[in-house]
């Protein structure tokens, strides 16, 4: 039988708080475990949490830049379970009355624009972390450390929209990009710093109702998450070929295998009885704080590539690598802003010898030794004929090496371009006397020829030669003048 | 009946206590009673009431996103059964 496939996503965004989301303990990675706990999030009798404001800011923006309704009033509620990671006994999260509501992403692809609904963003609590004891003697126990326990999240809910697994991950890709350029995120999914439940369901072609639905648990990067998903359909397809039927149940995907398994175990209540914590004031939010926060967001990918090739003329394709991450969007700009008349060159160079020497040192863009200031001024150089764009890489490289300005580097190497006839003439000519035999095959129509000169002459002038006087005298000498 | 005995049997489960059948009948007829006593609000008209979130009318608690001082993993540890550097030590949980 043919079938459609459904999938909704769950996606745990870890806010880049200092802090967590109801005490002041500190949100560092890697540190020795329960080493940042207090009474709050160990869950001591009498402790009181209160709210972090930082992590209300980071969620209203996170709710506008994905076009959600932010709720005037949400409230924070006990969800009821009892495992080793959860010392309360319940996480504190929003059940019936989230912060933010009904918001929406597009999706671009071979589907064309897709619009994927999402249907809530509520703030929560992280859990602690289990270690299952590998050290002699401890084969009977797990190790609980809180460090992690009330770490501040944004669980963003899609609606059942999405078709494909490439969608899926294409929605990933797209959200993961949005919490990041807002800063609320660093997006780091294999520290579990954005991680994603996947909800799949199969239905025949043609049906209207959902088919019953298996959730696939905590998958940590794009590709776990496509693989994830088609074992689903397939296991699914299976299943229901075979007469049987789908099992609603909680999956873990093994990045090992491939496979998804049956969790059997948490299964047995999904019985939270929740109810508003008592511990926690409801949380009122204005029109006047809606408009501050929508204030303090930065310009988003869509918005930035979409001006990118109407205002600065670059293309689809241009403007769609440099506004992949707010870095690199960000360093172009400035680049642009000091070079207005030259978006194209300060583009080319940040995606072709820039992002080069980025990715063979594994550095940052923060930590570029060559600046938007250092860059320009070369290109700046460029554009006066001082140096030819094949100096300059030679100029970028050292530039890189030294962070000393093109101008310097240029007067100190002696790379300034020749311009200057009489100089370029003779080394033409050079050339031309001995080339002899090729100089035939021109005049006989072979105009391939005309590349060899090109790079002859350059060679002989240490690259130095004015590309566009060279092309010119060349033409001159080899039409027999 | 405003609550069965199973329904006594589940909410037991899900607060892990173990209840022996006498102590169930007993519960089971003390949860109806209360049930029965808070059934009396029903009476009153709250259809002009606004649904309420908390007893105290009171919103936006907030504190700044600032690190305060934490405990010692030995601090933290201090009432465990069985602390060690690794964390709270428990029974073994398979995933």
């Amino acid at each position: 039988m043919n079938y459609e496939v459904v999938i909704g996503l769950e996606v745990h965004v870890q806010l880049t708080t200092r802090t967590k989301i109801f005490c002041g303990c500190s949100t560092a990675f890697g540190q020795p475990p329960n080493s940042q706990t207090c009474p709050v999030c160990l869950g001591l009798p009498g402790a009181l949490p209160v709210l972090n404001y930082q992590a209300v800011e980071y969620a209203i923006r996170t709710g506008l830049a994905t076009n959600c309704s932010i709720a005037p009033q949400s409230v924070f509620a006990r969800k009821n379970y009892f495992y080793p990671d959860l010392p309360k006994g319940y996480q504190i999260s929003q059940f019936e009355l989230p912060t933010c509501r009904h918001g929406w992403l597009d999706i671009e692809g071979e589907w064309g624009v897709k619009r994927i609904g999402i249907t809530r963003i509520h703030m929560e609590e992280d859990a602690g972390k289990l270690v299952h004891g590998e050290a002699p003697g401890s084969s009977q126990s797990s190790f609980v450390d809180l460090n992690r326990a009330g770490t501040p999240l944004l669980e963003v809910v899609s609606e059942p929209d999405l078709r494909s697994a490439d969608e899926a991950v294409a929605y990933l890709k797209k959200l993961h990009q949005i919490v990041v350029y807002l800063g609320v995120c660093d997006g780091n999914m294999e520290e579990g710093s954005f991680r994603c439940d996947a909800n799949v369901s199969l239905r025949p072609v043609g049906q209207q109702e959902f088919g019953t639905r298996a959730e696939i648990k905590n998958v940590n990067s794009f590709r776990f998450v496509k693989q994830a998903i088609e074992y689903e359909i397939e296991r699914q397809a299976d299943v229901l070929d075979a007469g049987g039927k789908v099992v609603q149940e909680t999956r873990l995907f093994d990045a090992q295998t491939g496979m998804t398994r049956s969790m059997r175990g948490k299964e047995e209540a999904h019985d939270y009885r929740y109810f508003p914590d008592p511990d926690l004031v409801p949380l009122e939010i204005d029109a006047a704080w809606i408009e501050a926060e929508r204030a303090q967001l930065p310009e988003l990918p869509d918005a930035r590539r979409q001006r990118y090739q109407a205002e600065l003329g670059l293309s689809a394709y241009d403007a769609e690598v440099l506004t992949a991450e707010r870095a690199m969007a960000e360093y172009f700009e400035a680049g642009v802003a000091l070079l207005p008349t030259q978006p194209k060159a300060v583009a080319n160079w940040v995606m072709g010898d820039l992002t080069r020497k980025l990715n063979d040192s594994g550095q940052t863009l923060a930590e570029s030794p060559v600046t938007p200031e250092l860059l320009t001024g070369m290109l700046r150089l460029i554009e006066a004929g001082t140096i030819s764009g094949k100096i300059a890489k030679t100029v970028f490289d050292e530039m890189w090496a030294t962070g000393h300005e093109a101008a310097r580097i240029v007067e100190e190497k002696g790379l300034v371009q020749v311009s200057d006839t009489g100089a370029i003439e003779a080394i033409v000519d050079e050339v031309l006397a001995a080339g002899a035999a090729q100089v035939e095959q021109y005049r006989g129509g072979n105009e391939k020829v005309f590349g060899f000169f090109v790079g002859q002459v350059m060679k002989a002038s240490k690259g130095k030669a004015n590309p566009a006087l060279v092309n010119e005298l060349l033409k001159r000498k080899l039409s027999g003048e | 009946m405003k609550i069965s005995r199973t329904e006594v049997e589940h909410v037991a489960r899900l607060a892990r206590l173990a209840l022996d059948p006498a102590e169930l009948d007993a519960l089971t007829g003390d949860m109806d009673a209360i049930l029965a006593y808070v059934d009396q609000l029903k009476r009153l008209d709250t259809s002009a009431i606004v649904p309420t979130a908390h007893a105290v009318p009171m919103a936006n608690a907030f504190r700044p996103d600032e690190v305060r001082p934490s405990f010692t993993p030995e601090q933290a540890q201090q009432n465990a059964p069985a602390p060690d550097p690794a964390g709270f030590r428990v029974p073994r949980v398979i995933e």
